[in-house]
């Protein structure tokens, strides 16, 4: 097929912006909130340059864009070495447990700063009930920094008020940068709606000098210059056929605009990847993918099969997982609890229900017996207020579903479901970049630590958040965490790297002219034909992450075959991936907006080939209950307790996959 | 659940350079037809049903109808957001009434001072663990 480009010949060429600055924060949710809050203090103080791109409105963007109910990672009474344990059993026994110790003994400060800078955390009461942000305020119950007790809903996670969170943490960001402008001279070190597209990379052959991106607002495209990066962006979401596909292909658990963008960056530069081929699959409420975790951490309720049976005691069911899974199976993690809960459903046993009622009925009970009639049923209402709190602050569709179907949780069950997949690496999932741990924790081996903490293999690239792999469990508090311990590390790079100027190596007009591509071919061939979304000269967005969808679907293990896939499945599929990446040479776009999807879905389709490749080297099924190799169905430790790393080689097209061997640090 | 505007109320936030709604859409959904001067929602298909649109819009000419792929008719989810707090009436089909209002930050909006009270970074630790906030816990 002969290749397109793009000349300026039929689109109009943009105005094209260079901005220069000593760190480049790519990302604007939590990580990069994070990144931009400890960035600016160091920064300053040097007179150094800090910017911050998000392709959306800080305010509202990343996975904390709706709101959280919970903060699932606050380490508070416990120890930073039972944290790797946690995160350990739950991602199968393979982890980078320095990154996940690191993190643990960071995270804590950031939940402070939430709370200070207004965040409602609910509060244990005198009486041991829970107080609301407000409530505990008023009561004078100290912030959490001076010791305030938070109400645990599981050991790890703590109760909040959360609608405003992301607006609060971005307030501190936007201050923060506002103060590098003000010390450095900059007009503009906060970009919203600009979509990065791709790395440059330096002449010079090794580092990463900047990159290159786009206003979806505006003609005009950016050339940022960076002495070093911060990749915060997000995981990927929409890349599997979703199991709703009208208007409902939207409600995703994970935030649709989710597109994988972090993962391209980083593939496009070089960056070794680890453990891409690791996913996670939520069992969640069905159809509105509302949280459970309140309802089985906090209201104590059980999942069940349609005739009441606890799916997980069922012998034959776990005596099969134990004899395929090992121990791992006995842990009873996220992915093993799926996977039980999908041999029951292909059994007929659905559909799964999540006993609310009786989880209602049992706390009901027990506040008038410790409170009386009275004041428990006072207690009861505002548990009631609390359970819809959990929808309303996070994933307000699964309340509206509920009203819509007449579903109140006291009186009826509701049904639970395993979504489509999902690549990320802060939530329960591991899927990202292989970065260089902290170094000083003691038993660290060699090959995880190579100077700057979170740098990626690239000199001056440096990941946090989803794109960090092989360290989840992280959630909200971790990615701003990860974020600032990042900057941290990347401005001390910069410090150490004063000579180096970056330079590179593809002009300003060659990338314009790249990102552009979708519009000259939208230009050039739209009068074809009399309605220019049926063309046989380009494909539109919509259509190739119809076709991306299809493609993982079908044959990388998404919902069609119950998460099955094998060698021959992966291998058919990746023949017909590869045609789809050569198409997305031919993506068409008739305005900024169809820009923004059409490179939002080729960053898709890069990290759904990431993902597949690694499926396909690790001959084990790692992870059951997020994906199965049909041809290689049970847990090898013998050859594959070890990470698979990977490196895309973008200007050959070629991968190169390698195990890595995993260490044990922590008991 | 995607959004949708309700044209008499909608009044293209005053031929602004851009709306509220556009303004705030994670997913850049929400546009304004500049004929018209009303907003609305241009990939409904790809709406996460965050709400951020109808929390903003000055007129409250925004509201949510269930995606139609699996949501019954005739519920209501419509939020009312205050600056300290967030009011939520929801409708079930079946014409169930509830109300809830919930905190939602405790300091007045706009009046975080990120580094107020911090001390200044130390940079004979800017290699070791810990922020300029302070060390790193140990275990």
């Amino acid at each position: 097929m002969e290749k397109e480009t793009c000349t300026f010949s039929f689109c109009k060429k943009p105005e094209v912006t260079e901005v220069e600055t000593d760190l480049l924060i790519m990302g604007g949710g939590m990580a990069g909130c994070g990144a931009a809050f400890e960035a600016c203090r160091w920064a300053n103080e040097k007179g150094l340059k800090v910017v911050l791109v998000d392709k959306a409105a800080t305010d509202r963007s990343g996975a904390v864009a709706m709101g959280l109910s919970a903060i699932n990672t606050y380490v508070g009474e416990n120890k930073c070495a039972d944290y790797v344990k946690y995160v350990r059993n739950d991602l199968m026994g393979i982890i980078r447990e320095d990154l996940v110790f690191d993190l643990g003994r960071h995270v804590d400060s950031s939940v402070q700063l939430f709370e200070e800078w207004g965040l409602p955390i609910w509060k244990k009461g005198d009486d041991g009930f829970s107080l609301d942000g407000f409530q505990a305020r008023d009561a004078g119950k100290p912030s959490l920094k001076d010791g305030g007790v938070p109400v645990r809903s599981g050991k790890w996670q703590i109760m909040i008020n959360g609608e405003s969170y992301k607006v609060v943490v971005a307030e501190a960001a936007k201050k923060a940068l506002q103060t590098n402008r003000e010390k450095t001279g900059m007009a503009q070190n906060h970009f919203e709606r600009v979509l990065i597209h791709s790395p440059l990379m330096d002449a010079d052959g090794k580092h990463v000098a900047g990159a290159a991106g786009f206003s979806v607002r505006e003609n005009k495209t950016y050339i940022f210059k960076a002495r070093a990066i911060i990749n915060a962006c997000a995981g990927a979401v929409n890349c599997f056929r979703p199991r709703s596909v009208g208007e409902g292909m939207g409600r995703t658990w994970y935030p649709v605009f989710s597109a994988g963008s972090g993962y391209a960056f980083g593939m496009l530069a070089g960056a070794e990847m680890t453990l891409m081929e690791n996913r996670f699959v939520p069992a969640r409420f069905k159809d509105g993918y509302g949280p459970v975790g309140a309802w089985f951490l906090f209201f104590k309720a059980k999942a069940t099969d349609s005739h009441g049976n606890d799916y997980c005691a069922d012998k034959e069911y776990f005596d099969d997982a134990v004899a395929r899974y090992g121990d791992y199976a006995k842990g009873l993690g996220t992915a093993i609890r799926n996977h039980l809960m999908m041999r029951a459903m292909r059994d007929g046993r659905g559909p799964i229900l999540m006993q609310t009622p009786d989880a209602m009925a049992a706390l009901g009970k027990a506040f008038k017996e410790k409170l009386g009639d009275k004041e428990g049923a006072k207690k009861m209402k505002h548990l009631e207020a609390e359970a819809w709190e959990d929808f309303l602050d996070m994933a307000i569709g699964q309340a509206s579903l509920w009203a819509a179907s007449n579903i109140e949780p006291d009186k009826s069950v509701s049904e639970i479901m395993p979504t489509e997949p999902y690549l990320l690496g802060s939530h329960a999932g591991c899927a990202g970049f292989w970065v260089s741990g902290p170094g000083d924790l003691p038993g660290t081996p060699e090959h995880y630590s190579w100077g700057y903490n979170r740098m990626s293999t690239v000199p001056g690239l440096f990941m946090a958040g989803d794109v960090v792999g092989a360290s989840g469990h992280k959630f909200s508090s971790g990615s701003h965490a990860e974020g600032r311990i990042a900057a941290k590390a990347a401005l001390a790079y910069i410090l150490d790297h004063a000579d180096y100027k970056p330079n590179p190596k593809k002009s300003a007009d060659e990338v314009t002219a790249e990102m552009y591509l979708p519009f000259e071919m939208y230009e050039k061939y739209k009068t074809y034909s009399t309605d220019p979304t049926i063309n046989p000269n380009y494909i539109g967005p919509k259509a190739l992450q119809l076709r991306l969808q299809k493609i993982a679907d079908e044959y990388f293990g998404g919902v069609a075959t119950w998460y099955m896939t094998s060698k021959t499945m992966l291998e058919e599929g990746l023949r017909k991936l590869e045609m789809l990446k050569e198409d997305a040479g031919k993506m068409a776009a008739k305005d900024l907006h169809e820009l923004l999807r059409c490179n939002e879905n080729y960053h898709r389709i890069l990290s759904v080939e990431a993902h597949a490749r690694h499926i396909l080297f690790r001959e084990e099924s790692r992870y059951p209950g997020y994906y199965y190799r049909g041809d290689h169905n049970k847990i090898d430790d013998t050859n594959w307790k070890c990470f698979t790393n990977s490196k895309y080689d973008a200007a050959n097209n070629k991968w190169e996959l390698k195990k890595v061997p995993y260490v044990q640090m922590y008991p | 659940m995607p959004s949708f505007v309700i044209t008499e109320k909608c009044d293209g936030c005053k031929a602004q350079d851009k709306t509220a709604c556009q303004y705030i859409c994670p997913h850049d959904l929400m546009t304004l037809n500049r004929e018209k001067m009303k907003a609305y929602n241009q990939e409904p298909e790809q709406c996460w049903e965050c709400f951020n649109c109808v929390k903003i819009c000055p007129q409250q000419a925004i509201e949510v109808r269930g995606y139609s792929d699996f949501v019954p008719l005739g519920s209501s989810t419509i939020p009312l957001r205050g600056t300290d707090s967030i009011m939520w009436t929801i409708k079930f089909r079946n014409g169930v009434l509830k109300r809830f209002k919930f905190p939602i930050r405790t300091t007045a909006e706009g009046s975080v001072d990120p580094y107020a009270g911090k001390p200044a970074p130390d940079f004979s630790t800017i290699k070791k663990p810990g922020y300029f906030t302070g060390p790193a816990r140990s275990e």
